[in-house]
């Protein structure tokens, strides 16, 4: 017996388990893909429209910063690789965070493992066999995204390259999250640091496009969109890949040689003895459950913030000195730095949203992990217990927001030397806790109405990114826009600021979530 | 005395599946009262239901006089709850929980907190997910035990404790006890049910089957018997009540329904006793009776070799 024996069985038993999981990323990301080549096909009637559209998206910081670096726009291929290239890289970082948390810390962490390395199963096969179902995961989405941008009668090379780095970025994250899942002993937490991870490499190749291209060779997401696929492909950018995906699955079978099963590197440390004095109630349980994932949140939204608001001066750079293109911006109404940052916010809203489902989530979480009932056998009402959460929820989105209004304020501070616009921005970003509380709003009545589809309020988050990236580029129609909430708030800095939308918001939230209430009072705790 | 749980008539559906078929059950003031039966049949759901956290499809259910469902909070005072699979936050140390839950139900002995500690040998420092199944029982335990109230809800409260640990549990019921607490207690544990209760409900498919005093309940089922007798007996099989009947020589043994033992006696004294053992029937076979029928039940007639 060796230290992989029994890792057949395990994989096979895996992918049993995952199939439809890995099922739905793959459609999801291929379809991230696929639709751009028709929808913008469809768009232009005529090459010379194309290459007028594409010439403005190329001076578009905001749309640089969310998708890379603008080459050959006004072809199709150039189109895809560049609106789907950096969210399939993200959303393939995220699927094998996901593959790789389920079958290594998420089992540890609840005793399962102990369960199955009692068997005759070499000591590396769990995590063996998980690296290789992500890694089959992403090769499954790598050469479905081929062969769909193939059959729609794109080049090969430029498809084989989008295959090739999307498969090769999702490897380097495997190998991330199989070091995240190393440090700690709950799945949580390891989630948290891998997400980072994919949250800074995005943003590191966002503040690279927009200024001087520096910062996205330090972000695997910049690697993969160096390859320049559609635009004159260049294969040894891969090779970066390759060599991040080896260290990193290395540094987690070496990391995970030196730790016991079921501890993480970082020791648990024991806590204190009594209760202190913020533990009296369930707001105070919620405000201490919440919390770390609170600040980590708040952390990682104010760096993104100042990361963006610090690139807000390169803009006049970018535009540089076509005439064309400021024509063609100053005509538009708003200045090109307001649009910018209305943009950014926009952006950073989504993430508060993030936040948003999953705090709002915690409920849900509670009561599936058989931590609720107890709780509600003593005297707190249940009302109160899930007030608590919801209070927490919605003034941690307050808090997000105006963190990520603050941070792109002082980014673009720091980077001109000028403080006159904290303050603005500060306030720019405060109507989005509106569409945002919509959102969680939705994840609270699910929590009410029907706890077991609750999860399902990640698609409305879903949506909104969809409408918010491709909504206006693909033209998508009015109704379709108009089911998102973000969609009806002014953009603030670019356009005044409109009161009824924000209030209208704001009642729809209080309304969706006092059904919820009301609901979870009626309906059985389990 | 008065009554501290009145269930009549109570039902519960989970979808298509009926958990309780019109289940009763009460609980006097003052009183361990043990609530037993197999697996999946009820206890828990009723321990639910009696929370406030399912709600009753029909029936009535009475706690402390008041309705669990519309004024659980603050019956909730009243009660302490011991669930059987106790789940801690990971993050939070067992001193927090068992502060957190005292604070919660409306206060905490700070005296018997600290003893309740000590007794059970509960290490307050480590972190929920470090504990071992019996560990996180013992956070519940004195959780409870520690809260001043007049109620406890115990669902198999000793699950994963060591033996020491469960004698310290039956002095800690039984302290609470004299206090003139009242106890519902489901367990799986007959020794701790036979040592702890004053009276037992044996549930079953959601039905209450039996309700009584275990001496009421041994009543309900049969003594063995084993007799060495002076002459070899005759005519025993035609005795009401007597099953098993095995005559070897002049040595009898047979099991007897309870309220037949007298005549069985003194039948036996006619054949001249030099030996005899007569064992009343212990909760076990108290408890397979019940469950056996209903294997036998759902078994259904044996197949034909």
């Amino acid at each position: 017996m060796n230290a992989l024996t029994g890792t057949g069985v395990l994989l096979r038993n895996f992918l049993r388990r995952d199939k439809w999981i890995i099922l739905a990323w793959v459609v999801g990301i291929t379809l991230l893909y696929y639709v751009q080549a028709p929808s913008v096909d469809n768009l232009y009637a005529t090459q010379v429209e194309f290459d007028k559209a594409a010439a403005g998206m190329e001076k578009n910081a905001a749309f640089i910063a969310m998708a890379g670096p603008a080459r050959a726009l006004n072809t199709v291929g150039g189109q895809v690789a560049w609106q789907a290239s950096a969210f399939g890289a993200v959303l393939a970082g995220l699927m094998s965070m996901f593959l790789i948390g389920r079958h290594t810390r998420v089992e540890e962490e609840t005793g399962r493992d102990e369960l199955v390395r009692s068997a005759a199963i070499g000591r590396q096969a769990p995590q063996t066999a998980a690296l290789v179902v992500a890694l089959v995961a992403n090769a499954v989405v790598a050469l479905a995204v081929t062969a769909s941008l193939l059959s729609y009668g794109l080049a090969t090379a430029g498809s084989v390259a989008l295959g090739v780095a999307l498969f090769l970025t999702g490897a380097v994250f495997t190998g991330i999250a199989l070091v995240a899942a190393q440090l700690t002993d709950g799945a949580r937490a390891m989630y948290g640091i891998a997400g980072a991870v994919i949250g800074v490499a995005y943003a590191l190749r966002a503040v690279g496009d927009v200024g001087n291209g520096v910062l996205s060779w330090f972000s695997p997401i910049g690697w993969g969109q160096a390859m320049h696929a559609f635009s004159g492909e260049r294969w040894w950018p891969a090779l970066l890949l390759v060599a991040g995906a080896v260290v990193a699955t290395i540094a987690g079978y070496v990391v995970f040689a030196r730790r016991d099963i079921g501890s993480g590197v970082y020791a648990a440390r024991p806590g204190p003895a009594r209760a202190g004095s913020d533990l009296h109630s369930a707001l105070g349980l919620a405000w201490k459950l919440q919390r770390g994932s609170l600040i980590g949140w708040g952390i990682g939204i104010f760096l993104f913030a100042m990361s963006y608001g610090s690139i807000g001066n390169s803009i006049g750079d970018l535009i540089g000195d076509s005439d064309a293109a400021r024509e063609m911006f100053s005509t538009s109404g708003a200045g090109l730095i307001d649009g910018f940052y209305a943009a950014a916010v926009l952006m950073l809203a989504l993430f508060v949203t993030a936040f948003a489902v999953s705090s709002a989530l915690r409920p849900r979480g509670e009561e599936d992990a058989g931590r609720v009932e107890v709780l509600l056998a003593t005297a707190i009402p249940r009302n109160r217990w899930l007030l608590g959460h919801m209070l927490i929820t919605t003034l941690g989105v307050v808090l997000l927001v105006l963190l990520a209004g603050f941070g792109l304020g002082l980014g673009y501070a720091l980077a001109v030397g000028d403080g006159a616009r904290i303050t603005e921005l500060t306030l720019a970003a405060l109507p989005y806790a509106a569409p945002v509380l919509v959102i969680a709003g939705i994840a609270r009545l699910l929590f009410g109405v029907a706890p077991r589809w609750a999860g399902l309020a990640w698609l409305a988050l879903g949506y909104c990114v969809v409408v918010m990236f491709f909504g206006e580029l693909l033209k998508f129609p009015d109704w379709s826009l108009n089911l998102s909430p973000f969609t009806h708030l002014a953009l603030v800095p670019a356009e005044g600021f409109e009161l009824l939308p924000f209030v209208a918001l704001l009642a729809l939230a209080a309304a969706l979530s006092a059904i919820g209430q009301i609901a979870f009072r009626r309906r059985d705790v389990h | 005395m008065s009554t501290i749980i009145d269930i009549a008539g109570l039902v519960k559906r989970f979808g298509t599946t009926t958990a309780l078929d019109h289940l009763n059950l009460q609980v006097a003031e003052g009183e361990v009262h043990g609530f037993l039966g197999p697996n999946g049949a009820g206890k828990s759901t009723t321990i639910r239901v009696l929370l406030g956290l399912l709600r009753a499809d029909a029936g009535t259910v009475r706690l402390f006089d008041g309705d669990p469902w519309g004024e659980a909070a603050e019956l909730h005072r009243r009660l302490a709850y011991v669930p059987g699979d106790v789940n801690l936050w990971p993050g939070l140390s067992g001193g927090e929980v068992i502060d957190l839950l005292g604070r919660l139900r409306g206060g905490i002995d700070e005296k018997r907190r600290a003893d309740l500690v000590d007794r059970f040998e509960l290490d307050p420092t480590k972190k929920g997910r470090t504990y071992s199944k019996g560990n996180r029982q013992k956070v519940a335990l004195v959780a409870a035990l520690a809260s001043d109230v007049d109620l406890l809800l115990l669902d198999e409260p000793t699950s994963g404790l060591d033996p020491i640990m469960e004698s310290v549990f039956q002095d800690c019921i039984n302290e609470f006890k004299q206090g003139g607490g009242t106890v519902l207690l489901s367990s799986h544990i007959l020794a701790e049910v036979e040592r702890l209760c004053d009276r037992v409900s044996i549930i079953r498919n959601g039905v209450a089957v039996e309700s009584g005093t275990l001496s009421d309940l041994r009543h309900l089922t049969r003594t063995s018997i084993a007799a060495d007798l002076a002459a070899p007996p005759t005519g025993l099989d035609r005795l009401a009540g007597v099953h098993n009947l095995v005559v070897e020589g002049s040595r009898a043994l047979f099991e007897v329904d309870t309220d037949h033992l007298d005549p069985a006696v003194k039948a036996l004294a006619g054949f001249g006793i030099r030996s005899l053992t007569s064992q009343p029937p212990t909760l076990e076979e108290l408890f397979l009776r019940h469950y056996g029928d209903e294997l036998e039940a759902e078994a259904g007639p044996e197949p034909v070799q």
